[in-house]
């Protein structure tokens, strides 16, 4: 049995180990494109602030991790897909057969379509070699626009900042990270970064980015001008975008293999070839909530996906995904966001909501009849999971649903006196 | 044979023993708040519940820590944050369903039980035996990992 994967982020990698752990004996291959050993792209941000190097975005620290596991990794982007023969093409030529296909190739940050987005000091925030030339051209004071504060854009504007740029974020919703938080809570978040020295400009275009011409009688101080849908015209240096994601599989073209906005994966996490799987940031899979199929992009749903699809490649589709909850968590310079779920609501459900402006602290839960859906906060670090505990477990909440819409702040105790009621509290 | 944490919250009187011991422990203050045990309060009931975390075999922390910061101890069973390796990115803060990994903002790092490395402290401090290290067999824990086993996609396939 010969188990290749496509992509070497933390899905690929999580998979084949998940693979060699099941399957003791047989052949595991993992092929990405990137040039550096298997890493992760959420820790650039930390890479780029100076906590770690390089090396610490590594997904495997210890030295000849993959060689131990027997796991085979290599580097070369697969080009060609063919079914019948179950064959892959990889672009340095050679070919390679498979017995089951795991496709772990992630997504990649779209373009829109600006006049100047190839410039030279327009950059995205995705692969260590984005990182590299974002240490160069982001010193201290550089002038920085970060183009999208959604999710990433948010994450990538807190490394900027605490590199000391000079930041302006241009956000086309009407509040930051819009698909994450409602006005309340984006609102205040945007307060927030502009208290800490960001200029913020939300429901804005960046119409285009045009080089900024040397006069022969002076060096254009700033390389880029960029122009904003209200009229007005910034100076940068460098601009980062971060204005969505779309998931790899251009390499399925003429395969048959369907995609929509990814690649369209059953509840086994398999394709519509039953020997080819797809997972995380590339795989279009149940949605908890929704029980819709869709591409979430996020951490946690890359390491459910890889575990499972690695299971269901060994042991004959034994493991149901019973669909991932959505959920991210976000450091602003110091202000931890979260949200979960169907944070914004379900037609006739009930939902409470308590805010303290001053404090910079928010917290609103959504129901559906007696049982959490969705939820979001600000300002909160402490046992934060017990939502998605609360959510996933979908535990009717009885007596509790009054005492968190008068107090949504006792998620904890609800959490306690419901799903673990039947275990903490049996000797009671 | 690997000991767990048996928690029977019936004899907690609520005397915070374990959070201080908890805190003095791992942080050197005597500070409930950054202890990594918690003792919930139900006062309605007038009970007490002392609640962290099982170790649990899915270990959602650990599978979901970009950077492998979070590892099994394979001496005591507990998975332990390194806080050289992590980054402080919090995907585990929301991806345990038990909300027993938290951020620390003073380090920048999270932070959990790690049963003291073998010789937990809020057991040793706690004066009823709500808290006891005991063979792990059918704990209260192991309820609670019964539970998390529902919840987990994973663990229906070991069925
Ligand atoms: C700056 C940043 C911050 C983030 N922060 C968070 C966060 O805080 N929380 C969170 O939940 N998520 C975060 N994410 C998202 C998270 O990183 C992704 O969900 C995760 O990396 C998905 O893993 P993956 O393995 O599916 O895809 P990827 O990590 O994208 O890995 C896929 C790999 O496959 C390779 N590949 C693609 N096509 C081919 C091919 N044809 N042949 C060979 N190899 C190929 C790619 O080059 C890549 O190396 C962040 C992302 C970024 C960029």
């Amino acid at each position: 049995m010969h188990y290749v994967i496509i992509g070497a982020g933390p899905t690929g990698v999580l998979a084949a180990e998940h693979l060699r752990k099941l399957d003791k004996h047989s052949d595991i291959t993992i092929v990405g494109d990137e040039p550096e050993p298997p890493y992760s792209r959420m820790a650039i941000p930390y890479h780029l602030i100076g906590n770690i190097g390089e090396e610490g975005t590594y997904l495997r620290k210890d030295e000849g991790h993959f060689e131990k596991l027997n796991i085979n990794v290599r580097q070369a982007l697969l080009s060609r897909l063919e079914r019948d023969t179950k064959t892959l093409t990889l672009s340095n030529g050679e070919t390679l057969s498979y017995d089951k296909l795991l496709l772990a190739t992630g997504s990649h940050p779209i373009q829109p379509p600006i006049p100047g987005i190839d410039l030279p000091q327009v950059s995205t925030c995705w692969t260590l070699e984005d990182a590299r030339k974002i240490r160069d051209l982001a010193g201290e004071h550089a002038k920085v626009v970060l183009m999208g504060a959604g999710f990433i854009g948010s994450i990538v504007l807190e490394a900027l900042a605490l590199r000391r740029v000079d930041l302006t974020v241009v956000e086309m919703g009407d509040r930051m990270v819009p698909r994450m938080m409602n006005q309340t809570a984006g609102n205040l978040l945007s307060a927030w970064a502009r208290s800490k020295g960001v200029t913020v400009h939300t429901s804005t275009k960046i119409e285009s980015i045009r080089a900024n011409k040397s006069r022969w009688w002076r060096r254009a101080k700033h390389p880029l001008k960029v122009h904003l849908d209200q009229g007005e015209e910034l100076d940068a240096d460098l601009l980062i975008s971060a204005a969505g994601v779309r998931s790899n599989f251009d390499f399925l073209e003429g395969t048959g293999i369907e995609t929509e906005q990814g690649i369209l994966v059953n509840d086994h996490l398999q394709t519509n070839d039953p020997c080819i799987y797809a997972a995380g940031d590339v795989a279009q899979g149940r949605d908890f909530s929704t029980g819709e199929y869709t591409v979430q992009a996020i951490q946690p749903t890359a390491a459910e996906h890889a575990k499972i699809a690695a299971n269901n490649m060994v042991r004959d589709n034994s493991v149901t995904h019973r669909g991932s909850v959505n959920m991210n968590v976000l450091d602003t310079l110091g202000l931890i966001s979260t949200s979960f779920g169907l944070w914004m609501g379900v037609d006739g459900g009930d939902s409470c909501e308590l805010l303290d402006e001053a404090d910079y602290r928010y917290i609103q839960l959504q129901f559906d009849g007696d049982v959490l859906v969705g939820a979001s906060s600000l300002g909160m670090t402490q046992h934060m999971g017990v939502i998605r505990g609360l959510i996933q477990s979908a535990v009717p909440l009885g007596k509790w649903k009054a005492r968190l819409m008068d107090d949504p702040t006792r998620v904890m105790e609800a959490y306690l006196a419901t799903v673990q009621a039947q275990a903490v509290a049996a000797k009671v | 044979m690997l000991k767990s944490l048996h928690i029977d919250p019936g004899k907690c009187t609520g005397c915070l023993q374990c959070e201080l011991a908890c805190s003095y422990e791992n942080e050197k203050v005597f500070n409930p708040a950054k202890s990594r045990i918690k003792v919930f309060n139900f006062h309605d009931e007038g009970r007490f519940v002392p609640y962290t975390c099982t170790q649990c075999d899915e270990a959602w922390c650990m599978h979901a820590c970009p950077v492998d910061a979070i590892k099994l101890n394979l001496a005591n069973g507990s998975k332990d944050v390194h806080e050289d390796i992590c980054v402080g990115c919090k995907v585990c803060t929301i991806a345990c369903p038990f909300g027993t990994v938290n951020y620390n903002a003073d380090t920048g790092k999270v932070v959990k039980c790690d049963l003291c490395g073998g010789d937990p402290k809020c057991a040793s401090a706690c004066p009823t035996d709500a808290i006891t290290y005991v063979d792990a067999e059918m704990t209260g824990y192991d309820r609670m990992r019964a539970w998390a086993a529902k919840t987990d996609n994973n663990a229906n396939a070991q069925a």
